[in-house]
């Protein structure tokens, strides 16, 4: 479904990812991980197109990203959960909920997404006439992943979603995640929590310094001692 | 020889009232002069990122306390002077203390600013029977009987006499603005415009340094505005405070350049002379013609040419000389 | 003593309709001011545009007033968009001051140009309104136009920026300006839209102050500090803020000028407001940012 081919982009004259390659299939769960720095962040901007490549490709279902204008990826079917959240904090859940089913496509469906969502989120629903800046970290990025679920995406961004939380916060987060992946939807989750993603995704690529240093099956890639070096230079 | 440039220039404008060079030349020299004194001391702030709408008010309450009390009570403006710069120092504290004491920066800082000069319009208009109100006020001639001048009334018949006084001032300003520009305050600033809460966390007095930037320029716009209504004469609320003078100040000192020593001066000269150009190629004074182009000059420069005409000069010349003055010392001007 | 009192009650309740007027005009700049935070210094001056607007179409063109005030509001909102597009986005991503300086500009080149074609004078459109008498108190009924135009325009700009995905949107995009593709909207669009709405409202507000005021090039000066000195007291952005502010301004102004002279009403509400700066900065009704 998503496909970077040989993709280098940066900012100005920082140059943060060369010659990255992957791919995430229909239905699968992938997570790109690695340590501090590595550029992940940047490789989720570069596919809802926030920041611009500098070369190679993306391809959405066999379709180019590079002309595609920002704010018409997520028309393709694309969603990102931004890193630190993100959300409208002057904005009530819902309201920051209905941002996210802004096409035309969801809002039609406004409804029937947001009972949808609520049944994946119901502590969401207790809150939903809350400033979204007032709750907690742990509810924040539930509020983030379920505004990226509102317009039904074919292919879900989660940037680091277990940032600043505590573990047992982290948890729960990671089950959600695994409960997003069983309703089907397609996800590519960059995280630095390497030990909780392997568990819920299916394959992962190892980024380090802007490289794909590594890829394979999850639990292939948790045996492996590169992930063990990644793993400890956290 | 480049250390005695600057002084070689000062003789040479020294010695132009000698030169006999007609008295609207060298009103337009004076009035040049004047202006960059206040342009100059608007710019201590304006570098910083305080950024006023109210040097307005300075200006006016220096021009009108002097000539208050000189009409009504014939007191000298020797000691006139000092008590309107007192009063727009405690003025500039007054508002300024609260405003840095609170964290009001960027453009709410502008905009109580703006409430300020308002505020000194209004009032010197609300106290017509002393002010004259919108009509202005002349400060009563000392000359009367003929004398060229008079140093009590700090009255000259003669303009040359003015020149010289704006000279010194003009040039007291540029040194002011040089003392602030190698001081620590000028760190400090620097510091506090970029990152308040880390510069406060070093030990830099924000507030202090501010209030200090403030006053210096509150006093010395205070004694242009004075020195203006002793040259012209004639004060009036319009042409010494309220937001038309304030945004004048800005335009003038953005146009030149505000991070440049002699960016207002620049600033004066291209303002004065665009008015006059104005003036004589459309043959009469067209009202509105020459703010219609600042203001649209103004937008253009903002847009294009933030450092103003002589940053972006120099910024050329920097980059052309870059290489060769790789060795040069740090003892350039601005 | 009782006609005294009969006066300043007049005065109390000419205030009151006048802080409906102001609540009209700072409506428009809270929006573009306070929620998507752009600064347009000259938006009394556009004002003036529709005010000029609404004159030449009826006082010239004989054309019918409500004809006159349609174009007055699409000749604004016309404005507002190209103030946007040729000025303010430009400068966007610069230091906010540079919005209050590039629109500080058009501000002189909007007067000058109305100076320089229609000349100093003053112009009025020759409507004479009458008065609501009440007893011996007058209350022109152009303010109190004004006061009902400005109530509902609140009511109805409450209720867009509230229930409404655009309004939503205009809403989120001063919280968080950049993820806003990601949600599919397209940031300058929304500034644009808004620019729109903010110059509409800005020729609505100049369609009722024609109705009581002579339009002339400097009148900007005489609305332009005040409106935006009532949407920061109000709270920016605060719609139910600027309201109250307005009202609070126009107390001060009319009570005030009754008192003492008509100036040292507008000085006690400067001073009013720089005291209640130091006090709160973030408005009367404003919350922390």
């Amino acid at each position: 479904m998503l496909e970077l081919r040989g993709v280098s982009a940066g900012y100005g004259a920082f140059q943060a990812l060369f010659d990255v390659s992957l791919k995430v299939d229909a239905g699968e769960a992938v997570a790109v991980i690695g340590p501090n720095g590595a550029g992940k962040t940047t490789l989720l901007r570069v596919i809802s197109k926030l920041v611009g490549s500098t070369a190679g490709e993306i391809l959405m279902e066999g379709r180019r990203l590079n002309d595609v204008e920002p704010h018409r990826v997520i028309e393709l079917g694309i969603a990102h959960a931004p890193e630190n959240r993100r959300l409208f904090p002057r904005l009530t859940v819902e309201e920051n909920l209905r941002m996210g089913a802004f096409v035309p496509a969801a809002r039609a469906r406004f409804g029937e997404r947001l009972e949808s969502v609520y049944a994946l989120f119901p502590r969401l629903k207790e809150r939903r006439s809350q400033l979204a800046g007032t709750m907690s970290g742990g509810e924040q990025q539930m509020c983030a992943i379920a505004r990226g679920l509102m317009s039904q995406p074919k292919l879900l961004l989660l940037d680091e979603p277990s940032a600043g939380l505590a573990p047992v916060i982290v948890q729960r987060i990671f089950e959600v995640v695994h409960r997003i992946r069983d309703e089907g939807y397609t996800v590519l989750i960059v995280e630095q929590n390497v030990q909780q993603v392997l568990k819920v995704v299916d394959r992962a690529y190892l980024l380090e310094v802007g490289r794909i240093k590594a890829s394979g099956r999850a639990a292939e890639l948790a045996a492996s001692a590169d992930i063990r070096r990644a793993y400890v230079g956290l | 020889m480049r250390r005695a440039a600057p002084w070689i220039a000062v003789a040479a404008l020294a010695a132009v009232p000698l030169l006999g060079i007609g008295k609207y030349p060298l009103h337009l020299l004076i009035m040049i002069l004047l202006w960059s004194f206040v342009y100059t001391s608007w710019s201590l702030m304006g570098r910083f990122g305080l950024v006023s709408f109210g040097h307005g008010a300075f200006m006016g309450i220096g021009a009108y306390v002097v000539t208050m009390l000189w009409n009504h009570y014939g007191l000298t403006p020797w000691l006139g002077i000092p008590l309107g710069i007192a009063l727009a120092v405690a003025v500039a504290v007054l508002i300024g203390y609260p405003c840095f004491r609170f964290r009001i920066t960027g453009h709410y800082f502008a905009l109580v600013t703006l409430a300020l000069t308002e505020v000194a319009r209004l009032v010197i208009v609300a106290l017509r029977d002393q002010t004259g109100g919108s009509l202005g006020v002349t400060p009563k001639t000392a000359l009367a009987g003929g004398e060229s001048f008079s140093l009590y009334a700090l009255q000259f018949a003669d303009k040359a006499a003015f020149f010289y006084i704006a000279l010194v001032c003009w040039l007291g300003a540029l040194w002011v603005w040089r003392r602030v520009d190698r001081s620590m305050a000028r760190y400090a600033m620097e510091a506090i415009s970029q990152e308040e809460d880390a510069a406060a966390s070093v030990g830099v007095n924000v507030t202090r340094t501010k209030l200090a930037i403030t006053v210096l320029s509150a006093a010395m716009t205070a004694l242009g505005g004075a020195l203006y209504g002793q040259y012209q004469l004639y004060v009036n609320p319009d042409t010494v405070s309220g937001i038309g003078i304030s945004l004048q100040i800005v335009f003038a000192v953005i146009a030149g350049g505000m991070y440049v020593q002699l960016g207002p001066t620049v600033g004066a000269v291209f303002t004065l002379l665009l008015a006059e150009g104005l003036r004589i190629a459309v043959g009469h004074d067209v009202h509105g013609l020459d703010t219609f182009i600042y203001g649209a000059l103004l937008v253009i420069f903002i847009i294009y040419m933030p450092n103003g005409i002589l940053g972006r000069i120099l910024e050329r010349w920097g980059r052309r000389g870059a290489a060769a003055r790789a060795a040069a010392p740090a003892g350039s001007p601005g | 003593m009782e006609i005294f009192d009969v006066f300043l009650l007049e005065a109390v309740l000419n205030g009151l309709l006048f802080g409906g007027v102001l609540a009209l005009l700072a409506l428009g700049l809270n929006l573009v001011f306070g929620v998507i935070d752009v600064v347009w210094i000259c938006y009394a001056e556009l004002m003036m545009i529709g005010m000029y607007t609404v004159y030449f179409l009826y006082t010239v063109y004989k054309l019918p007033l409500i004809v006159a005030f349609a174009a007055g509001i699409l000749v604004v909102s016309v404005c507002g968009v190209l103030l946007h597009v040729l000025v303010i986005r430009p400068v966007l991503n610069t230091e906010p001051i540079n919005q209050l300086l590039v629109t500080g500009g058009v501000l002189f080149f909007l007067q000058a140009a109305a100076t320089l074609a229609f000349g100093v004078q003053f112009r009025n459109l020759g409507l004479s309104l009458p008065s609501l008498e009440l007893g011996e108190i007058f209350l022109p009924y152009s303010r109190i136009y004004a006061a009902l135009t400005a109530l509902v325009a609140m009511v109805v700009l409450y209720l867009f920026l509230k229930k409404t995905y655009l309004g939503t949107a205009i809403r989120a995009i001063s919280q968080d300006r950049q993820i806003m593709p990601l949600m599919g909207v397209s940031p300058g669009r929304i500034y644009v839209i808004t620019s729109a709405i903010g110059g509409g409202l800005a020729g609505l507000g100049a369609c009722l102050l024609v109705l009581q005021y002579d339009v002339h090039p400097a009148i900007g000066l005489t609305f332009g500090p005040i409106t935006f000195l009532i949407c920061v007291l109000g709270g920016l952005g605060n719609m139910v803020g600027g309201f109250v502010a307005a009202f609070i301004f126009a107390q001060f102004i009319s009570v005030g000028g009754f008192l003492l002279h008509i100036e040292w009403g507008y000085v006690m509400a400067f001073v009013f407001f720089i005291v209640m700066m130091f006090i709160r900065p973030q408005g009367l009704l404003g919350g922390k940012q």
